[in-house]
């Protein structure tokens, strides 16, 4: 029963969610450029498939995987099991005893991008528009890897307590250093893949591990330190897919030099 | 018959994008953390949902999300109505963040904190009064940053000099506003990029591009998302600074 009212509810929020976005863009079509919608049919129902799949999302994560990551943040940011893996027992815990939260992190953060919607539609529109260029699952794996280093060193960041802003200032820094070099064609995608990640499955389960975190260290802040962690999020794929790009052109451009090299030898 | 075949497919595809999160929860509950799972019939049953959940939404994506996106973006293109296309672009920006139930959320923790702080009066009128202008200021921000990436990809400017400008506004905001209302400003540009306006706003940007003499979709096409949860951050610090 509880359950049916949680489904329900999720449903009404998704509808009032894209009920605007659906009245703006009929509107103008119908209104303003005064031109009928194309297969209005499949459209609607596409819409549909829309607030189905989106309620359905939504429950999922809440009822399952939500409080099953905030559980295991929990359990994994215990002094009491961080102790018990450490073997010789020390009076005070240093920032290597954290070992198995630093894997955690980039495993989750990789994970949850990897099922993150907005980025598969990202990553779906950026392969159609590159003709091939950029795969689907190449541009996900490069966000999910930029990501998962992101938090990995944002718990670095949460446990060793060193301040928020060096680590942003120092990857704006590389994120310019970047732009300069990178291929052009790059450029605006990189920026958009730091956008997205900060979505419906990641957000969550991240601030899960950054409260458990800030609170098992002391001295720390969970409200700044969870935030924190996001804006690693949201940096760092700005740079993993700037370097995805520029090892595809570094390759592309070795290949090249190969077959020059083997050309100028069969002309010998 | 068919359909039915193409939707195994997605469902397979969805399967695939929730199996690392699957192995990453199995492993550390079997190897590091090995402690009994709460409730387990209920977590399989919630990992159900999301994959099919996920295989409707992609299906619902190239169905419905693109194709709208693309049509009227091509069809601002061929009436080069650039006043309509700029209200329409806010009126997207605007209508789709008011909305969002996760902003939402946020603005009344911000109200909560802020009428706990002393800033405002702690009384529930005050606070809703509060909540409701964060939340216009953000959908504004939005509004704002689709209008100024619209008119950025019909002139094709690059992208990183508004960027850079804005990360510039973003550091300096962040040293006249109050602290209170920071951390609330950066969660906010995260906060505006929902599963529905993503594609969307894509499509739109994308279907521009392409529809304009001289414009690359790949260059000039992206960049509506940066923009979107730039601005935020910016005004919401402002507003900080005003009320």
């Amino acid at each position: 029963m509880e359950f049916l009212q949680h489904l329900l509810n999720t449903g009404i929020s998704t509808i009032s969610d894209v009920l605007p976005i659906a009245g703006i863009i009929f509107g103008f079509q119908l209104l303003v450029l005064r031109q009928n919608i194309p297969n209005l049919k499949s459209v609607l129902v596409g819409f549909v498939y829309v607030l189905i799949g989106l309620t359905l999302f939504l429950v999922g994560l809440e009822e399952a995987l939500f409080p099953l990551g905030k559980l295991m943040a929990q359990q994994l940011t215990d002094p009491e099991f961080i102790r018990s893996t450490v073997h010789a027992v020390g009076d005070s815990l240093q920032w290597s005893d954290y070992k198995w939260i630093y894997l955690f992190a980039a495993a989750i953060g990789f994970a949850t991008t990897i099922a993150e919607p907005s980025l598969i539609a990202v990553a779906i529109k950026a392969h159609q528009v590159s003709a091939g260029a950029i795969t689907v699952w190449g541009l996900r794996t490069a966000v999910a890897i930029g990501v998962a280093v992101g938090i990995a060193l944002g718990t670095f960041r949460i446990i060793t307590g060193t301040p928020l802003h060096y680590y942003i200032i120092a990857g704006y820094i590389i994120v310019l250093i970047q732009t300069l070099y990178a291929p052009r064609s790059i450029i605006a995608l990189a920026y958009d893949s730091g956008g997205v990640t900060t979505s419906t499955v990641t957000v969550p389960l991240v601030a899960a591990l950054g409260l458990g975190l800030a609170s098992t260290i002391p001295g720390r802040s969970p409200l700044l330190d969870g935030f924190g962690l996001i804006a690693f999020a949201s940096l760092f794929p700005i740079m993993s897919v700037m370097g995805y790009a520029q090892l595809g052109e570094w390759r592309l451009r070795r290949m090249n030099n190969a077959r020059n090299d083997n050309d100028s030898e069969d002309s010998e | 018959m068919n359909q039915f075949r193409v939707f195994l497919g997605t469902l397979l595809s969805s399967l695939r994008d929730l199996l690392p999160i699957i192995l990453v929860v199995a492993f550390f509950q079997i190897v590091v953390i090995r402690q009994p799972v709460p409730d387990l019939g209920g977590i399989l049953l919630g990992t159900l949902l999301v994959i099919l959940g996920l295989a409707f939404f992609v299906r619902g994506l190239e169905q419905a999300l693109f194709p709208i996106g693309e049509t009227v973006a091509y069809a601002f293109a061929r009436k080069a109505n650039l006043f309509w296309l700029l209200i329409f672009a806010f009126a997207l920006g605007f209508g789709t963040t008011i909305a969002e139930p996760a902003l939402t959320a946020v603005a009344a923790e911000a109200a909560k904190i802020a009428a706990a702080d002393g800033h405002i009066a702690q009384q529930p009128a005050s606070m809703a009064r509060y909540a409701l202008g964060l939340r216009l200021t953000v959908a504004v921000a939005v509004g704002v940053a689709i209008v100024a990436g619209v008119f950025r990809i019909i002139r094709g400017w690059p992208i990183q000099y508004f960027i850079m400008g804005g990360y510039i506004g973003v550091v300096i905001m962040t040293w006249f506003a109050p602290p209170e209302i920071i951390g609330i400003a950066y969660d906010s540009g995260g906060v505006t990029t929902s599963t529905v306006t993503v594609p969307l706003v894509t499509a739109l940007g994308v279907g521009l591009a392409s529809s304009i003499q001289g414009r690359n979709p790949m260059i000039d096409g992206f960049g509506l998302i940066a923009f979107a949860s730039l601005t935020p951050m910016i005004f919401v610090m402002a507003y900080g600074m005003v009320v």
